[in-house]
């Protein structure tokens, strides 16, 4: 197990395009980072600069300690499970996952021993003398996650290994997953695309944006504190969205009425003239459904509603509204490079599932004003963010983390002590 | 598929196989035929005689059909060899790195494929008589190379650019050298298009009637092509046509035995559950 540091890592491509921007950061022992960007941002370049694969342009990648720059993938002693699993189709399951030990040429009983113990945490035990091709997809992604957790290796890097799995079986590999990073307490990688997996499994998250890093946070800070708009975008499903609004004072105009700032808030959105609401839609509700003590935290609007999805726990409307042309293209442009076509101007509001609000009628909503950001336009910077609430969230992640780490430590003591001498032998 | 699709592909099939296969069994009923019969415009022997493979075989012709039996499978085996480990490194080359002129060497390989080798026949005469390799299994080796060597680099870039890149990148964070990738991963998926190169080029180096003719004199190097062109009859008023037939049966066996052999190994899947699909 080690940490792993970046310091100023660019990639640059023969045709001089930096694919990865200068980017620093530090992952801890024992930590579960996640890259996470739209297609093309350099997160799996970054994670396959880890791994070896790719080479450094410039800067430091520091391993364990040591400077791993010009090392082969081989001398760096990682592991890693690749998103369309690269199993060795003429061997066995077995075969497969032995297959770094036996050229680590390790001794045939301690093979049989560390494969079985592999096999048996990822309940592949029946299926050990099958031949990948008849195996099912989770099954396979079983076998390259046991080809990575059976030697002990400095850290495990995941490119995007859950994306060609169907949606059922990937909520249960991501569960799956995180049971098993917690238990062996092993420094992750894990490159994805997907924001589910990024939230769920994440202690820490690092969005890219055109190789370059926006925010290195915990998730609950990125929800709850982005750093701009994209960042904003990005994270939350269904999206926060963007109402075009101008200042007077204290006071926000948008398409939905007025919203009140409070005094810091006001002094930190002062200036500008045309802003950008951020709201995220389960700030919204039904006004008929709000309790009246907690109404006048917000405000009331009414809008006409186009389009309403229920799904059971929950349901959403979708409000149009007009948008100068500006602004408009800005969230065109936004959500083009957040991987998504938005075509029209519109808000997804959250209600509660037992809301009556039909399609095609004015209904009456409500509006928590308390957690609303505001956004710069032109730079896209966040203006209302509270760092220091944002870096509160992330140090409590973190504690929680190394609370974890502490538990999973002991816990291995206990339960793996036979196991736990072989490791000491391989280290020695 | 409906009855009477199906019944149209059952005749075409079979037409087809009756058109490839009739002259074949035309040369078969020749080699079972006695001189006298030979001419006489039916199908089947009117007395059915193995005078010819007996002729070949331990008669007068043996001598002459017999040690360039030794040399064809001698030469070619060899040849193939070479040529099926040279490409393979080449054409891993050439479908995994990046270098420059690696277009260029494919351009050569193709270019050398179609280049008619009546025209370099007769410097490469001159040549192999002055340096000592007229007539020997070097002299036409070398030659042999240069016609399946080509075909074998492209063949086998090709089963190599199948082979998904993330195995052998895998195998080198699993802490294997590139060498030992390799050996250990590529070489076994690629182990169909082994097959199917080594066949070409076998076919290729035992079917060459122009360098074996213009590149020997005895029977120390005289490949089997050549050696059947200069069969003679009994009398010089009678054809060696039934010799010739039976020669060309026999000559044709070891190539129908290395197909049906390697036929599964060639049909096995390639690269069959190697990534998610």
């Amino acid at each position: 197990m080690a940490s792993i540091e970046m310091k100023n890592i660019v990639k640059k491509y023969g045709d001089g395009f930096p694919a990865v921007n200068d980017i620093s950061l530090d992952i801890a022992d024992g930590e579960f980072m996640i890259l996470v960007g739209p297609s093309g941002c350099g997160k799996s370049t970054l994670l396959r600069m880890i791994v070896g694969l790719e080479d450094i342009t410039s800067g430091d990648m520091i391993i364990g300690g040591e400077r791993v720059n010009d090392k082969a993938p081989r001398d760096r002693n990682l592991s890693m499970v690749f998103q369309n699993y690269a199993l060795y189709p003429h061997m066995s399951v077995y075969e497969n996952i032995a297959f770094p030990l036996r050229l680590a040429k390790t001794p045939d009983d301690k093979v049989d021993r560390l494969v079985k113990e592999a096999a048996d945490v990822l309940e592949l035990h029946e299926h050990l003398e099958r031949k990948p091709a008849n195996l099912s997809g989770g099954q396979r992604q079983r076998v390259a996650m046991g080809r990575a957790i059976v030697r002990q290796a400095e850290a495990f890097l995941f490119d995007e290994p859950l994306s060609n799995l169907d949606a059922k079986l990937r909520g249960q590999m991501r569960t799956e997953i995180a049971r098993l990073q917690r238990r062996l307490g092993i420094t992750t990688v894990y490159v994805t695309h997907d924001q589910t997996e990024a939230m769920t499994l994440g202690d820490r998250v690092c969005v890219l944006r055109k190789g370059s890093i926006q925010q290195v946070a915990s998730p609950r800070e990125l929800y709850e504190q982005p750093v701009n708009l994209f960042v904003a975008g990005f994270i939350g499903s269904p999206p926060m969205n963007f109402l075009p609004a101008t200042i007077d004072g204290a006071t926000l105009t948008t398409p939905f009425g007025t919203i009140e700032l409070d005094e810091k808030r006001a002094a930190a959105v002062a200036g500008h003239e045309l802003l950008l609401v951020g709201i995220r839609p389960e700030y919204f509700e039904d006004a008929s459904l709000v309790d009246e003590a907690k109404k006048h935290v917000g405000t009331t609007f009414t809008a006409k509603v186009d389009v309403t999805e229920w799904l059971g726990d929950q349901q959403y409307a979708y409000i149009p509204y007009d948008a100068p042309d500006a602004i408009r293209t800005q969230l065109r442009d936004l959500s083009r490079e957040l991987d998504s076509e938005e075509l029209r101007t519109q808000a997804i509001v959250s209600i509660d599932s037992t809301s009556r609000i039909r399609e095609g009628r004015d209904a009456e909503f409500w509006l928590d004003t308390r957690k609303v950001h505001v956004f710069d336009p032109e730079t896209g910077d966040n203006l209302t963010r509270d760092a220091e609430a944002g870096a509160e969230l992330t140090r409590m992640a973190t504690e929680d983390r190394e609370e974890q780490v502490a538990e999973a430590a002991g816990g291995l003591t206990g339960e793996r002590s036979g196991s736990g001498a072989g490791t000491g032998s391989t280290a020695a | 598929m409906s009855t009477k699709e199906r019944s149209w592909w059952i005749v075409a099939g079979v037409a087809i196989a009756l058109y490839a296969l009739f002259p074949i069994a035309w040369i078969v009923s020749l080699s079972f035929k006695a001189p006298s019969d030979l001419a006489n415009g039916s199908f089947l022997p009117s007395l059915f005689t193995t005078e010819n493979y007996s002729l070949i075989l331990d008669g007068a012709a043996s001598d002459l059909f017999l040690p360039a039996l030794r040399n064809s499978f001698g030469i070619c085996l060899i040849a193939t060899f070479i040529s099926c480990v040279l490409s393979m490194f080449a054409a891993y080359a050439i479908a995994r790195l990046d270098f420059p002129g690696k277009k260029f060497i494919l351009g050569t390989a193709l270019a050398v494929a179609i280049f008619p080798v009546i025209s370099i026949v007769t410097p490469l005469f001159n040549l192999w008589r002055q340096i000592g390799l007229y007539d020997t299994w070097p002299g036409l080796i070398i030659p042999y190379l240069s016609l399946t060597l080509p075909l074998s680099i492209w063949t086998m870039s090709a089963f190599f650019r199948e082979i998904p890149w993330e195995m052998e990148q895998a195998a080198q964070v699993d802490g294997a050298t590139t060498w030992q990738a390799f050996r250990k991963v590529i070489v076994p998926l690629a182990a169909p298009g082994v097959f199917t190169t080594a066949i070409i080029a076998f076919f290729i180096a035992w079917n060459d009637f122009v360098y074996g003719i213009s590149l020997t004199s005895t029977g120390a190097s005289r490949p089997v092509p050549a050696a059947l062109g200069l069969f003679s009859g009994a009398s010089q008023f009678e054809d060696p046509t039934g010799a010739i037939a039976a020669a060309a049966v026999i000559v044709t066996i070891p190539v129908v035995v290395l197909v049906l052999v390697f036929q599964r190994r060639i049909v096995a899947g390639l690269t069959n559950g190697a990534v998610k699909g």
